[in-house]
């Protein structure tokens, strides 16, 4: 299982590198709009929970771009059929995949939150960092989960761009509620309040749940 | 239904519009155990392959719906004739209820977009067991998130409901039950007779390609 | 009942889409190292057998056994022993040919070492750096061959194996899935005489239906032609 696992993933890492298929996007897409909140509110920075509000919104468009192209290779390509011949564990592609999604979340965090912070934040942004690391881990977590679910639910429809989002907004609720939640004290003005641990516990409930059901449940997906 | 309006007294505070109390929660909370009960029929589909239960949990699932819009319905009319708004977003049962809906609004879509219908009818149970997973979840983090302000009409100076009210409650509740347990048979007796009837027309012309059905975004038999 | 001898058996076998029948009631018994020829006009069900046989589709009527082992439940067992060549090349467009192979060699246990042999058997070590998207049609398939034949299969389940093939290509991957390969073959073919010729068990498909079965020898080509009537 590991090794498929890892198989799956070097593949996935090297077409992603070479075709730049998500990561580009979605790193566009969230720093553009961060510009654009940063014209269009009408005040020169946020804090607290409207900073949690647009910080976590935008995370989860920029999401929805990355569970879009999750399995459009193996899609057109005939790549499922390939996967299929194999004596694997079909489970191993949700587990790549969900973690390719991680990952693709976690690099575009990585300029994503720093330009929120350089364009919008008013506090400063290091003030909790560390926890807030724990609530982009946890959040990207449940994201990946659902959206690699849902991604693999949705590829083989007719509408595809129009089912991923009605499918992945509604179920990825409690994670952005939760997430916006739980960084609200940590980008509060006047100094870093102390985090909140039921959000947490929300976050990691979710994740564990889903976790769980998408892995009972994939294989049923991928048969024919 | 007619204990609604005839036995249970008049609430202190609100009135006659009290009364689609009784309609209203009832509705809301047998269209929730039905959509669950679809994802357990979906975990049935997906284990023994049975189209049956492809065909109770698209039912269930059918029907609550069509319940949960009644839910807005209603909800809508007492809020506004209680609070004065139609709609309040601050609410966390309304929006937690307002997000289950627009979830399972993608079921008949995404039914529909599948055209192999047996893939559609896996792909289906995949979605009602996840979605039957989510609706606790949803109401147990939007819940968490807000005040408390569903109202507690139900609290009079005592506190708690009171025992003839309780009780009509109850039977609200059990006639709600009994109407979507009715229904759900009604709407599957139907089906099975469609597809006795197309499955005998088929034998007769001895045509194995009747390929007259189409698409559907209902379970085949 | 020794049904562990044939390499392929089909009982009654049927498969649906929708409403759809695209194969019904086909029988037949395959033993190990002999040559199938499926012959049949387009949308007769030829696909339709060679992806059941492949554990892509699960079948939906009567008995399938494939290398012993009952489908859709020894699906699981027997696809490491499956080599299946469709109409795609199941390749991905922006990798190389090597870095294509070396994945299919990772998702079977296939050592890298083989990679080289087989790109080498196929001809295409000069261009095994290049893009799949880069490379002609013909290459392509030699490609798909080599992904085909990568984990030594006992059963080779071919769609127009020799498509976009010049002979001078054709010969060359001959040994690889030809008759002097020693598998057992599963190949489609719209070529009466040439197919025929070529093996032991012939079986024509019309509308899904077995129209024909029997030993190769014994068929003459008029009939697979009325086939395509």
């Amino acid at each position: 299982m590991r090794s498929t696992v890892a198989a799956l993933l070097a593949k996935d890492l090297a077409l992603e590198l070479r075709t730049g298929e998500s990561v580009p996007a979605m790193v566009l897409f969230s720093v553009t709009t961060y510009v654009v909140f940063h014209f269009g509110l009408d005040r020169d920075t946020v804090a607290g929970d409207l900073a949690s509000g647009v910080l976590w919104v935008t995370v989860l468009f920029a999401a929805i771009l990355g569970v879009n192209r999750l399995f459009v290779s193996e899609h057109e390509q005939g790549g499922f059929d390939g996967f299929l011949l194999a004596p694997v564990d079909r489970t191993a592609l949700f587990v790549a995949k969900a973690i390719a999604l991680f990952g693709f979340l976690c690099v575009v965090e990585l300029v994503a939150v720093p330009a929120f912070a350089l364009l919008l934040l008013g506090p400063p942004a290091g003030q909790a960092l560390p926890e807030l690391v724990l609530v982009l881990a946890l959040a990207n977590a449940g994201i990946a989960v659902t959206g690699t679910l849902v991604a693999a639910l949705a590829i083989q429809t007719r509408a595809r761009d129009l089912v991923v989002p009605l499918l992945v907004l509604p179920l990825l609720v409690p994670v952005v509620l939760a997430a916006a939640r739980a960084t609200t004290p940590l980008l509060a003005q006047g100094g870093a309040q102390p985090l909140a641990g039921d959000w947490l516990a929300v976050l990691g409930l979710y994740d564990l749940v889903f976790a769980l059901i998408a892995y009972a449940v994939f294989d049923f997906l991928l048969e024919d | 239904m007619a204990l609604v309006f005839l036995y249970a007294p008049l609430d202190a505070d609100q009135g006659f519009v009290q009364k689609i109390f009784y309609v209203h929660v009832p509705m809301a909370i047998v269209a929730l155990v039905g959509l669950m009960a679809g994802g357990v029929f979906g975990v049935m589909h997906l284990r023994t392959r049975d189209a049956r239960w492809d065909m109770r949990s698209y039912v269930t699932i059918h029907i609550s719906i069509v319940l949960a819009v009644g839910v807005l319905v209603t909800g809508s009319i007492w809020a506004r004739a209680s609070w004065g708004h139609w709609w309040i977003w601050d609410e966390p049962m309304l929006v937690s209820f307002l997000i289950v809906f627009l979830l399972y609004a993608t079921y008949w879509p995404l039914r529909f977009s599948i055209e192999d219908s047996e893939r559609q009818a896996r792909y289906a149970s995949v979605f009602a067991i996840v979605a039957g997973a989510f609706v606790p979840l949803n109401f147990a983090a939007v819940r968490m998130a807000e005040q408390f302000v569903h109202p507690e009409t139900l609290a009079t100076t005592t506190g708690g409901m009171p025992p003839k009210m309780g009780l009509t409650f109850l039977v609200a509740l059990l006639g709600m039950g009994l109407l979507f347990i009715t229904l759900c048979k009604y709407e599957m007796a139907s089906k099975h007779a469609t597809f006795r009837l197309r499955s005998l027309r088929r034998r007769l012309s001895d045509d194995d390609d009747f390929a007259a059905v189409g698409r559907s975004a209902a379970p085949q038999l | 009942m020794p049904t562990t001898d044939h390499a392929v058996v089909l009982r009654g076998a049927g498969r649906r889409f929708g409403e759809r029948a695209a194969l019904r009631d086909v029988s037949l018994e395959l033993e190990p190292g002999r040559t199938l020829v499926v012959f049949g006009p387009n949308g007769a069900g030829k696909t339709t057998l060679l992806r059941m046989l492949a554990t892509l589709l699960r079948p939906h009527a009567g008995e399938v056994r494939v290398l012993g082992c009952a489908l859709p439940d020894g699906g699981y067992a027997v696809r490491g022993r499956i080599g299946f060549l469709g109409h795609e090349a199941l390749l991905y467009r922006e990798l190389t040919g090597r870095e294509n192979l070396r994945f299919h060699a990772r998702l079977h246990g296939v050592a890298r070492t083989r990679v080289e042999a087989v790109l080498d058997a196929v001809g295409m070590r000069a261009r095994a750096d290049d893009a799949v998207a880069q490379l002609s049609r013909g290459m392509v398939q030699r490609l798909a061959i080599a992904r085909a034949v990568l984990h030594d299969p006992e059963l080779l389940l071919l769609d127009e194996p020799l498509a976009n093939l010049d002979p001078a290509a054709a010969a060359q991957v001959e040994p690889l899935i030809g008759r002097t390969s020693g598998r057992t073959r599963v190949l489609t073919s719209h070529d009466p005489a040439g197919g025929l010729a070529g093996a032991d068990l012939a079986l024509g498909l019309r509308g899904g239906r077995a129209a024909l079965v029997g030993a190769a020898a014994q068929v003459r080509p008029e009939q697979i032609a009325e086939l395509y009537a």
